[in-house]
């Protein structure tokens, strides 16, 4: 069954197609990576599924359900979080308050958002940091912590952006070891991402944009071989 | 012995009267909690929620005038102010929100600056519904001692307090926080960020109308210069919030002290007396250098100084 489906959604900013007339299917449970190159609409078709950008054209349904023209927030409380390319934590906020703070939306009392918060910290490896002020993370762990926060909202499906840049090759091995680990929840993952070593181990379908429009689609090894996307991102093959 | 901290203090500004104060001192005390209360609600929103409103004496003299216009139109008595406060402050403070939290940052203060003013131009020209310049006289006031109006500002600022603690430590303080650091962040984190910031304002206004009653009934006089006062109301509540601590329970409290003293203290002194307002902007650009989060915010590095000033013994 289609979790969410994305139905020729165009998005333009001025004479610009950021997102130009992209249509794709995310089944239930499953890992769905989102590659291109620099430019290619990625963030921005987050964003419009996410709810903070209207879709120009085109719409996106969530359980069968329109969701665009929605707001975050209302997106959220329907099942969909997110992350962020550009870490946003609640910077003056510790750890653990980050975590209560968005475990708010579906428990009523602060004991009972605290446990889903420390829950969700043990499970993201977070649990030794949980007093510690979010300004003073190190990149890896402030990563981590988009994760965190965004799980503890309890979704059916997690939007990933860019998780994995900037960390180092162990700091990496646990990242995947996480996403893994959600997946095996039961948790639908959108994933955007550059390293191609994770988003080929970890995604059961790969979709591939380029200049806001979709090239390809399809299963890791499908799109390893696909003559477009090894354009889209090595250049043409020169003829001899 | 933490714990017992607010009990004795209660405890000590209950008895307080008992200990034949001056009338001076217990206008000054008066004064002192009237503005915890102003600082208390203002820090509510500029604090926790991170929107800071230079217009505050809007919603303190919507109150005010509130409990005025009781007494002047409908011959009720002005203590009334406070239930009919609540309806009055929080429909303005919606109307307000409606079109300023819109706004974000600077662009929020710019607009709830104009607000102040405009509230102030508006009752000085409505001559026939608020008196106009002339203002509102109580002729007849309730108590002629102090000590009753004392402890009816100290129950106000009590419930204050008490609102405002349980606030930060909910739901509600955890959604104003978010907002104040990222609102984007808070949003798609499933915050309804519009509604939360809509309910620290209102909160906030209602809280800041109560102290204006209050102020209507004690000083028997009110005018749109003195309620809607710019410097007088809406900056110095920030100082107080600056100086005290912004985003600490304490803070205001501490802030309402220091400001409401050092307010008389420069009255009191010759020639400069009349400058309060620029030693006031002196003092907010030292705190704003050396304690940016206020004295309660920084009371570790103050102690730290003060240690290390008197090696020990």
């Amino acid at each position: 069954m289609s979790l969410l489906e994305v139905r020729k959604v165009s998005r333009f900013f001025g004479g610009l197609a950021a997102v130009n007339d992209v249509s794709f299917n995310v089944n239930e449970g499953e890992i769905v990576g989102l590659i291109g190159p620099n430019g290619a609409g990625k963030t921005t078709l987050f964003n419009v599924v996410n709810g903070f950008y209207r879709p120009s054209r085109g719409e996106v349904l969530f359980r069968s359900e329109r969701i665009s023209g929605l707001q975050p927030h209302e997106v959220c409380k329907r099942g969909i979080a997110r992350t962020f390319q550009v870490v946003k934590p609640l910077q003056r906020m510790s750890v653990l308050d980050n975590v209560i703070a968005s475990a708010f939306l579906r428990v009523g009392t602060r004991a009972e958002a605290e446990r889903v918060a420390l829950e969700t910290l043990e499970f993201t490896g977070l649990t030794a940091d949980r007093d510690v002020v979010s300004k003073g993370l190190p990149l890896g762990k402030r990563k981590r912590l988009e994760i965190a926060r965004a799980l503890a909202t309890q979704p059916q499906m997690l939007l990933l952006d860019e998780s994995f840049a900037g960390l180092n090759p162990s700091e990496l091995d646990e990242s995947i070891g996480i996403i893994r680990r959600i997946k095996a929840r039961g948790i639908t993952i959108m994933i955007i991402e550059h390293h191609m070593r994770v988003i080929m181990s970890i995604s059961d379908c790969v979709v591939v944009l380029n200049y806001g429009e979709k090239i390809a689609e399809g299963t890791p090894g499908h799109i390893g071989s696909n003559p477009l996307v090894i354009e889209a991102y090595l250049g043409e093959a020169q003829s001899a | 012995m933490k714990k017992y901290i607010p009990i004795i203090l209660s405890a000590f500004l209950l008895l307080l009267p008992f200990f034949g104060l001056s009338t001076y001192v217990m206008h000054i005390l008066i004064l002192v909690i009237m503005w915890s209360v102003i600082g208390m609600a203002w820090n509510l929103l500029g604090g926790y929620c991170g929107q800071v409103s230079f217009g505050h004496a809007a919603f303190f003299g919507v109150g005010a005038y509130t409990a005025g216009m009781l007494y002047s139109k409908f011959g009720l008595s002005a203590w009334w102010g406070f239930p009919a406060s609540v309806v009055t402050v929080a429909a303005f403070a919606l109307f307000i929100g409606y079109i300023c939290l819109r706004l974000r940052g600077p662009f929020f203060a710019l607009a709830t600056l104009a607000v102040g003013v405009i509230l102030r131009i508006v009752a000085e020209n409505l001559t026939g519904f608020t008196g106009g310049d002339l203002g509102i006289m109580i002729r007849e006031r309730t108590w002629i001692e102090k000590i009753w109006y004392y402890y009816v500002i100290l129950a106000v600022a009590g419930g204050t307090f008490f609102v405002v603690k349980k606030t930060v430590a909910s739901k509600l303080g955890y959604y104003f926080v978010a907002i104040r650091e990222d609102q984007d962040a808070a949003e798609s984190l499933g915050i309804n960020t519009t509604l939360y910031k809509t309910v620290a304002l209102v909160l906030s206004a209602v809280l800041t109308g109560f102290a204006g009653v209050f102020y209507m009934n004690y000083m028997g006089y009110i005018d749109p210069k003195v309620v809607f006062a710019l410097h007088d109301i809406s900056i110095i509540t920030i100082m107080v919030v600056m100086v005290g601590g912004v985003a600490t329970q304490w803070g205001p409290i501490t802030g309402a002290v220091i400001m409401v003293v050092l307010a008389e203290f420069i009255r009191n002194l010759p020639l400069i007396g009349t400058a309060h307002q620029s030693v006031f902007g002196i003092l907010l650009i030292v705190i704003i250098i050396f304690l940016p989060n206020g004295i309660v915010g920084d009371f570790p590095k103050l102690s730290k100084l003060w240690r290390r000033r008197r090696p020990a013994l």
